[in-house]
């Protein structure tokens, strides 16, 4: 405990670093999923290649990601770009999944009303289509950024700071309570994330409660 | 691509497929300590997965529990564990953190596995006069085999890609290489050894979904899919 006392503006700033880490890969990938999920969701056998080829990204370990990347795109070793690029990749491989399944869960009826609304393409997709994936788009969205924001600490390995420094940094001077100052710290902002993103969820898909409550009734 | 060709060129020089830290003895620590955790990991995760799934008593533990171990930081318990027990079971520590990864997608994978089958069969079975124990292990266990096996993928992949972090507590893996190389630019030794791990999570992918389709029976085949 006196450890985390002392070290609160240190904690401060790494909280920050990890937030801003950790945010612009999830919104990112969730908007690359989209287009991807949607465009694989026609069950085509291209769309199919493209989302075994998401998954085999999704199998490369991120320390190993984080090697490989800046000598392949030219840029620095320490540089917060190469984490935020990797793990992107990571949350729009493991968001397109979610995405697809999103928009194959559209009841047909729904999509055929609108055509018959005589809504053109991008009508339909802003207004039907994206609406009614919402609900399961949160669902993946909420993994997608609980995994990314404990992935952001691996990046203390190649020296990129985030709450993650406080693991290298704890287990070298042998602090325990260092330590879980990260892993607490961590869990927290996960949590507190994935609390803002069902607060924000309950505001923006009203109809996902309705939904779930009619179900419930039998109606 | 210069550094491509020298990380291909490690990774086919003969020096480093022989003898002490050598690929192929990675690969071994690797896969020992991934299985070690799943195994673990399985031991209690099945179980528990079953009764719930069985039962019906208990979603709310499954939903709550596997969003929290999500949020776990892997790279810190490992840490953590490492510095409580000590460094003679730094061994233990990493099975640990690593089977606690595990943990939650198996134990909603086999809940998932027997909640997927429809009422109608679970009844059709009671109704033939199956005992707890025939209904579990003709019906619910046989029929939830493709959904748990799909679990285990994932389980899988995450175990292995994050048994790279378990050579910073000096336990080796194909991460020895990757960490090793980071302070002194060794692109090569650690692109290969990138290579090797990615390689090794896709082969076991591979073997396991083999495995998923040969444990899924005949009949459910048709609409579990190949996922």
């Amino acid at each position: 405990m006196t450890w985390f006392l002392n070290n609160l503006p240190l904690i401060f700033e790494l909280t920050l670093d990890h937030l801003r880490l950790s945010a612009i890969p999830i919104v990112l990938g969730f908007l690359i999923s989209l287009p991807i999920g949607r465009y694989a969701a026609n069950g085509t056998r291209s769309g199919r290649f493209l989302l075994s080829f998401v998954g085999i990204l999704y199998t490369v370990p991120s320390l190993a990601l984080f090697v490989i990347l800046p000598p392949l795109l030219g840029i620095g070793f320490l540089s917060e770009l190469n984490v935020i690029i990797a793990l992107t990749i990571y949350a729009a491989a493991i968001m397109v999944r979610s995405a697809k399944d999103a928009f194959e869960s559209i009841p047909t009826e729904l999509l055929l009303s609108a055509d018959a609304i005589g809504y053109d393409r991008r009508e339909k997709f802003f207004r039907v289509e994206l609406p009614a994936a919402g609900p399961v788009l949160l669902a993946g969205l909420r993994v997608v950024s609980v995994s990314t924001i404990s992935l952001v600490t691996v990046g203390a390995l190649v020296g990129v700071q985030s709450l993650g420094y406080l693991f290298t940094d704890g287990f070298q001077r042998k602090i325990a309570a260092e330590i879980l100052t990260g892993v607490f710290g961590t869990m927290a902002l996960a949590l507190l994330i994935d609390y803002l993103l069902v607060l924000i969820g309950a505001k923006l898909l009203p109809w996902d409660k309705l939904q779930r409550e009619s179900r419930r009734q039998g109606v | 691509m210069e550094i491509i060709i020298d990380a291909l060129i490690w990774l086919i020089d003969p020096e480093n497929w022989i003898g002490e830290g050598s690929v192929p003895q990675r690969i071994y620590e690797h896969l020992l300590f991934s299985f070690g955790a799943i195994l673990v990991a399985a031991v209690f995760a099945l179980p528990i997965g079953y009764l719930i799934g069985h039962t019906g008593r208990g979603q709310q533990f499954v939903v709550g529990l596997s969003g929290a171990t999500r949020a776990l930081p892997s790279f810190g318990l490992i840490l953590a564990l490492a510095l409580f027990l000590g460094v003679s079971q730094r061994e233990q520590a990493a099975i640990i953190s690593l089977s606690l990864l595990a943990f939650a997608p198996l134990l909603s994978g086999a809940y998932a596995g027997v909640q997927a089958i429809s009422s109608e069969t679970i009844l059709s079975a009671r109704a033939q006069g199956m005992t707890e124990w025939q209904l579990f292990f003709k019906v619910e266990l046989p029929l939830s085999l493709g959904i748990l096996f799909g679990a285990v993928r994932n389980a899988s992949l995450q175990v292995i890609a994050t048994a790279t972090l378990i050579s910073y507590v000096g336990l080796g893996g194909l991460g020895y290489e990757i960490i090793q190389g980071i302070p002194l630019r060794r692109y090569d030794q650690m692109i290969g050894s990138a290579l090797v791990v990615a390689f090794l999570a896709l082969a076991i992918d591979w073997l396991l979904s083999k495995l998923q389709k040969l444990a899924t029976p005949k009949g459910v085949y048709q609409f579990v899919g190949t996922n």
